[in-house]
C-alpha cells in the first residue's frame, strides 16, 4: 500500500499532471482525431450580409472529383432549429420581461435568407479536405442581395432591414429589473453624470478553432461527435432532443482536449449538427474544423452593448441612484444562452460592490445582420462591470473626489450569509474595503499620485484606473435561473468509482478546456481520501462515460463540480466505514478515517487501510445481509446560490500626447475567489483574464462596415489580439472571504480578471486626459488613432 | 499532380508525394501523422504551427511541403531527448506557462529560437520575440517566466 499523504494538497501550487502530453506534443484535441475512411465537410457560405436565396445549384460540385455528397437546407428533412435554451416570456412568468422574446428560428443549413455574413447554405463532403474545398467553390447560389442592418444602435432605427419576418423592429425581447425610488433619487441627487458607453463587440479567440468528427456506425445505431465543447452532455442534449430527434441513449459526444473555449465553446453550432445528420446518411465518418476565417465569422462573438448610463450623486459621494438603459446586439439568430447573457448575467450585477439608493435596468435585445451574441468571458458580468466602474469615475471627476475614496464611500460593509441586492440577487459574502485596501498598500498609492503630478508638469500624461468588481458565478442554483427562464437545471455531478486495488477514477460532468482540473481535482480527492495523488485519475469530456454533466462556464467548475465530488468522496467514506466494521467487527458509528485508514475510534491498532477496503467492496466473500459489493457512488449537486468573487485592481498608463498611444506601464489585481485549490493555477486564470479585459480596453473589436454588412475584422491580421510585447508583468494578490454557499468555500475564479480588466484600462487612459479636460472617452478600443482624436477635440474646445 | 518530396522530421526520413499545394504543416499533421503541430490560424498570425527547419525556428505554414526537399524539421514530438524533457519544456511546466496546451509546442519552438539567439534574454528581449506567437490563457506571464527558467537552466548546464 502507498504512503499516507501526510500534507494537504488544496492550497498547493502543484505542478500541472496534464502538462506532460501538452508539452511534447501529445494533446489530443479534435482535429487529432484520426479515423478510417473519414470525409471532409466544406461549407459554402453568404457572402452577403443579407440576402434570399432564389437557387442553389449544386450539379458541378457533386460532379467534382472526390466529393461524395452535397446538401442543402431542403435535403434535411426533419431536422429543426439550434434551440435557445432561454426563454424570456411574460407567460412562462419570467421576471422583468417587458416584451417577450421572439423565438426566431435558426436552421443548421438556411434554405430561405442568409441573414449574417458565413451564414451557411450547403455543405460538400468529400474524401479529402482539398476536394471539398475546391468543390464548394462550385456550388452556384443565386442570391437577391437585400438591405443590412449590423450596428446595434441603428437596428431599430425607422427603415432599418428586417432580420426576422417574427420580429418587427428588430426587437428580440425587453427587459426590465430594479428596486428603489429612482426617481426621487434623481430629484433629490446634487450632481447627475450621464453618460453614453459602449461594449464593443468581442471575438472570443480560442487558439484552437472549433472542430467535429462525426461517426455512424451502422452495425450498432450509435453516433459518436467528437466536438470542441465545453460541456458535451449539453451539445448531447441538445442535438438529440431538439435539432436531430435521434435517440440520446445511442449518442456519445466526446470533448477531448480542448484548446480554450472562453464561452465559444459552450454553444451548440450549425456545424456539429450538419456533421452528426451527414455521417447518418453517408455511413462514413465526417471531419470539420474550423479555418480562424470561418471562426470569425460563426464563433458566438460576446459583448456589443450600447448603454445610457446616470448616476445620481449626493455632494459628499452617496450613490442616491442609477438608471441603465441597455441596447444589447443579439446578431443574426439566439444563440444557446444568449438571452440570458444581457439580462440576468447583466443587470442583476449593477449593484456592484456598492450600497445604491435605487436601480432601474432596461434592456432591449435587437437582432442584426451579424454573427450571433452569445457568452463570452464573463458574459454580462464584464458589461455591467464595466458600466458602473466608468460612471462611478464620471461621478468622483464631477464631484472632485479621488476615485478611491469614493469607491470607498459607498462598498457595501463587510459580511457573511447575505446581502439582498435592489436588482433581484442576494450576494453570499463580501469584504470590498479589505480587498482596496490591500491593492491600495501594494500600489501606493499616495506616492504615486504625487509621481504622476511631478509628470503632468514635465508634460507626461501618466493616468490611474481603478476597478472595484463583483461577479456572479459558480453557476447556477437550479430553481433560481429556473424561475428565469432556463431550460435547464445548472448542478453538477460527479462520479467517484474505488477500484480492487485502491485506485480512484473520478469522473466529473466539469470540463477542462486550460483550467487544469485533472490537478486540482486530484487534489481535492487525494486530500479527502487522504490516499496519494498518483492514485486519482480524473476523466471527464465524455458522455459515455460520465453519468451527466452541465460542463464549464460561469466560473462553475470547482465551486459546483468540486462539491459533487466532495459529496460522493462522502457517500465512498461512509460505505466504506460499514465494510470496515465488518471486517473489525465492530459498529459503523464507531469507525472514523483517519490517515488512509478506517479505525475503531481511539484504537489505532483496529484500522484497516483504504486499500484494503477497497479489495474487500469486490471481494465479498463473507459479507453480511444489506451491505452491497463494489465501492463507487454518484451524487449531484445544486448550489443554494451563486456564489460572488469580487476584487480590485489598478493600472498605471502612460499616454503619448503627440500620438495618442497608450502604454501599459503597471497592472496590480487583488481578487477575493474564496478558498483557492491551487493558486499558481488560479494566479494564471487571473493573468489571463486580464491579457483578455485589457485587450478589450486598448485592442480589440470586432467591426462591420455599415454599409456592405461585412465583417472588416476577419482575421487575425485584422482583428487585433493582444501580444507579448504590449503586455507587463502582473502583480497579484489575494483577500480569501470563503463562501458559505458551498462546504469547499470556493467561490470561483475563471472569468475575474476579463471583468475587472476593461475599465481599469479604459478609467487609467481618461485619467491620463484629465488634465486636457477629457472626462469620458465613449467608445473603445483606445486605439492610438482614438485617443489621438480625443486629444484633439480637448485642445480644440481649449 | 503529385510531387515526391523527402526530409527528415525528428530524425527519421520521409518520403512522400504530395499535392504542390499542400502545406508543410498539412503534410507534417495528415501525411507523417504528427498532430503535436498545430493550426491556430491562416494568416501565419497564430504561431501554433512553429517548428524547427534546418535549426531555425519557422511557422510550419509558411511553407509548401514540396518546398522543403532535404530540410531537417524537428517538430514538438522530437524535441525530448532519451525520455527527458527539454529544459524549455521543463520551464513550461515548472512555471505553468500553458493552460489549454494548443498554443504550447509552437511556443515552446519559438523559445527555443530566442534562446538559440539570446541565451541571456531580458524580459523585454523575450517578449519582443514571441511577438509572433499568440496565447488566448496565459496573458504571457507565465511564457515569460517559463522562458527565463529554461535560460537559467540551460546556462547552469553548460558551466
Amino acid at each position: 500500500m502507498a504512503t499516507v499523504q501526510s500534507d494537504r494538497l488544496f492550497g498547493k501550487s502543484i505542478k500541472r499532471r496534464e502538462d506532460p502530453r501538452f508539452v511534447t506534443g501529445r494533446g489530443t484535441y479534435v482535429d487529432d482525431v484520426k479515423l478510417p475512411g473519414t470525409t471532409y465537410a466544406a461549407f459554402v457560405r453568404s457572402p452577403h450580409a443579407h440576402a434570399r436565396i432564389r437557387t442553389i445549384d449544386t450539379a458541378e460540385a457533386k460532379r467534382h472529383p472526390g466529393v461524395v455528397a452535397v446538401f442543402t437546407g431542403a435535403d434535411m428533412t426533419g431536422v429543426n432549429s439550434l434551440p435557445c435554451g432561454w426563454d424570456l416570456r411574460q407567460s412562462k412568468n419570467i421576471p422583468g420581461v417587458v416584451q417577450d422574446l421572439a423565438m426566431v428560428p435558426h436552421m443548421p443549413l438556411t434554405s430561405d435568407v442568409a441573414r449574417h455574413v458565413g451564414d451557411p447554405v450547403a455543405v460538400v463532403i468529400a474524401d479529402s479536405r482539398d476536394a471539398a474545398t475546391d468543390a464548394a467553390e462550385k456550388v452556384k447560389v443565386d442570391w437577391e442581395v437585400l438591405p443590412s442592418v449590423t450596428a446595434t444602435d441603428k437596428a431599430t432605427a425607422p427603415g432599418a432591414a428586417r432580420v426576422h419576418d417574427a420580429a418587427p423592429d428588430n426587437i428580440a425581447f425587453k427587459w426590465e429589473l430594479g428596486g428603489g425610488d429612482v426617481d426621487g433619487a434623481f430629484k433629490k441627487a446634487d450632481v447627475v453624470v450621464k453618460k453614453r458607453i459602449v461594449n464593443q463587440r468581442l471575438v472570443a479567440n480560442a487558439m484552437e478553432p472549433r472542430a467535429c468528427l462525426a461517426r455512424f456506425d451502422e452495425a450498432t445505431g450509435e453516433l459518436t461527435l467528437w466536438v470542441t465543447s465545453q460541456n458535451p452532455h449539453v451539445h448531447r442534449l441538445l442535438m438529440c432532443a431538439f435539432v436531430l430527434g435521434i435517440p440520446e441513449h445511442k449518442v456519445r459526444v466526446i470533448a477531448p482536449d480542448v484548446g480554450g473555449g472562453f464561452g465559444s465553446k459552450i454553444f451548440l453550432y450549425n456545424e456539429e449538427v450538419v456533421c452528426s445528420w451527414a455521417t447518418r446518411q453517408l455511413k462514413r465518418p465526417v471531419r470539420w474544423t474550423s479555418t480562424r476565417r470561418e471562426a470569425y465569422l460563426t464563433d458566438a462573438h460576446g459583448r456589443d452593448h450600447v448603454t445610457d448610463a446616470e448616476l445620481a450623486l449626493a455632494k459628499d459621494g452617496t450613490m442616491l441612484g442609477l438608471r441603465v438603459k441597455t441596447t444589447a446586439n443579439l446578431g443574426a439568430y439566439l444563440s444557446t444562452f444568449a438571452p440570458a447573457v444581457p439580462t440576468f448575467l447583466y443587470g442583476t450585477l449593477l449593484n456592484g460592490v456598492y450600497q445604491i439608493g435605487a436601480i432601474n435596468c432596461q434592456v432591449t435585445g435587437v437582432f442584426t445582420n451579424t454573427t450571433a451574441v452569445d457568452a463570452y468571458r464573463g458574459a454580462g458580468r464584464p458589461e455591467a462591470c464595466y458600466v458602473l466602474e466608468r460612471i462611478v469615475e464620471a461621478g468622483a471627476r464631477a464631484l472632485k473626489m479621488d476615485v478611491a475614496e469614493i469607491r470607498k464611500k459607498n462598498f457595501i460593509p463587510k459580511f457573511s450569509g447575505a446581502f439582498q441586492t435592489l436588482v433581484a440577487v442576494s450576494y453570499d459574502s463580501g469584504d470590498y474595503g479589505a480587498a482596496l485596501d490591500k491593492l491600495l498598500q501594494m500600489f501606493d498609492y499616495k506616492k504615486f499620485r504625487a509621481e504622476q503630478e511631478a509628470a503632468r508638469k514635465q508634460g507626461r500624461l501618466l493616468g490611474i484606473g481603478f476597478s472595484t468588481y463583483i461577479e456572479a458565478c459558480s453557476i447556477a442554483p437550479s430553481k433560481v435561473v429556473g424561475a428565469l427562464g432556463a431550460g435547464a437545471g445548472l448542478y453538477e455531478s460527479g462520479k467517484v468509482r474505488v477500484h480492487p486495488t485502491g485506485m480512484v477514477s473520478v469522473y466529473t460532468g466539469s470540463h477542462s478546456h486550460g483550467q487544469g482540473h485533472e490537478t486540482t481535482f486530484a487534489q481535492l480527492v487525494a486530500d479527502e481520501l487522504q490516499i496519494p495523488i498518483e492514485q486519482v485519475e480524473i476523466i471527464h469530456g465524455d458522455t459515455g462515460q460520465i453519468p451527466f454533466g452541465m460542463g464549464t462556464y460561469g466560473s462553475r467548475s470547482a465551486s459546483v463540480g468540486g462539491t459533487a465530488i466532495l459529496m460522493s468522496i462522502n457517500k465512498i467514506k461512509e460505505k466504506g466505514k460499514r465494510i470496515a466494521a465488518h471486517l473489525l467487527e465492530a459498529s459503523p458509528k464507531d469507525i472514523d478515517y483517519v490517515n488512509g485508514s478506517f479505525q475503531v475510534k481511539g484504537v489505532p491498532d483496529k484500522a484497516v487501510p483504504f486499500g484494503a477496503v477497497s479489495l474487500t467492496a469486490y471481494v465479498p466473500h463473507n459479507y453480511p445481509d444489506g451491505l452491497e459489493p463494489g465501492l463507487e457512488e454518484t451524487s449531484f449537486y445544486d448550489p443554494s446560490n451563486f456564489c460572488f468573487p469580487f476584487g480590485a485592481h489598478a493600472c498605471v498608463v502612460e499616454v503619448e500626447r503627440d500620438t495618442g498611444a497608450v502604454k501599459l506601464l503597471r497592472y496590480l489585481a487583488v481578487d477575493d475567489v474564496g478558498n483557492v485549490i491551487n493558486p499558481m493555477i488560479v494566479d494564471g486564470m487571473v493573468h489571463g483574464g486580464i491579457a483578455q479585459g485589457i485587450g478589450q480596453a486598448l485592442w480589440e473589436g470586432a467591426v462591420y462596415d455599415v454599409q456592405s454588412g461585412q465583417l472588416m475584422t476577419g482575421t487575425m491580421s485584422d482583428y487585433a489580439l493582444p501580444k507579448a510585447d504590449l503586455l507587463p508583468m502582473y502583480e497579484t494578490g489575494r483577500t480569501v472571504t470563503p463562501t458559505p454557499v458551498n462546504p469547499l468555500g470556493i467561490k470561483g475564479a475563471g472569468e475575474t480578471g476579463t471583468i475587472a480588466a476593461t475599465p481599469c484600462v479604459v478609467n487609467a487612459v481618461v485619467d491620463a486626459l484629465a488634465g486636457l479636460g477629457v472626462d469620458h472617452i465613449e467608445a473603445m478600443p483606445l486605439t492610438t488613432e482614438r485617443v489621438w482624436q480625443t486629444i484633439q477635440a480637448a485642445t480644440a474646445k481649449r | 499532380m503529385k510531387l515526391p518530396v523527402k526530409m527528415t522530421i525528428n530524425g527519421q526520413t520521409q518520403s512522400h508525394e504530395v499535392e504542390p499545394r499542400l502545406l508543410l504543416v498539412h503534410y507534417i499533421r495528415e501525411v507523417v501523422g504528427l498532430t503535436g503541430t498545430h493550426v491556430g490560424c491562416d494568416t501565419s498570425q497564430c504561431g501554433a504551427c512553429t517548428i524547427l527547419m534546418n535549426g531555425v525556428a519557422v511557422k510550419s505554414c509558411t511553407f509548401f511541403a514540396v518546398q522543403c526537399e532535404d530540410a531537417k524539421i524537428t517538430t514538438i514530438e522530437g524535441l525530448a531527448k532519451d525520455g527527458e524533457l527539454h529544459p524549455i519544456q521543463q520551464g513550461f511546466w515548472e512555471k505553468h506557462g500553458l493552460q489549454c496546451g494548443f498554443c504550447t509546442p509552437g511556443m515552446i519552438l519559438a523559445a527555443w529560437q530566442i534562446l538559440d539567439r539570446t541565451p541571456s534574454p531580458t524580459e523585454e528581449q523575450i517578449r519582443h520575440q514571441l511577438e509572433g506567437n499568440l496565447c488566448r490563457c496565459t496573458g504571457y506571464h507565465n511564457i515569460v517566466k517559463a522562458i527565463q527558467w529554461a535560460a537559467e537552466n540551460m546556462a547552469t548546464a553548460k558551466k
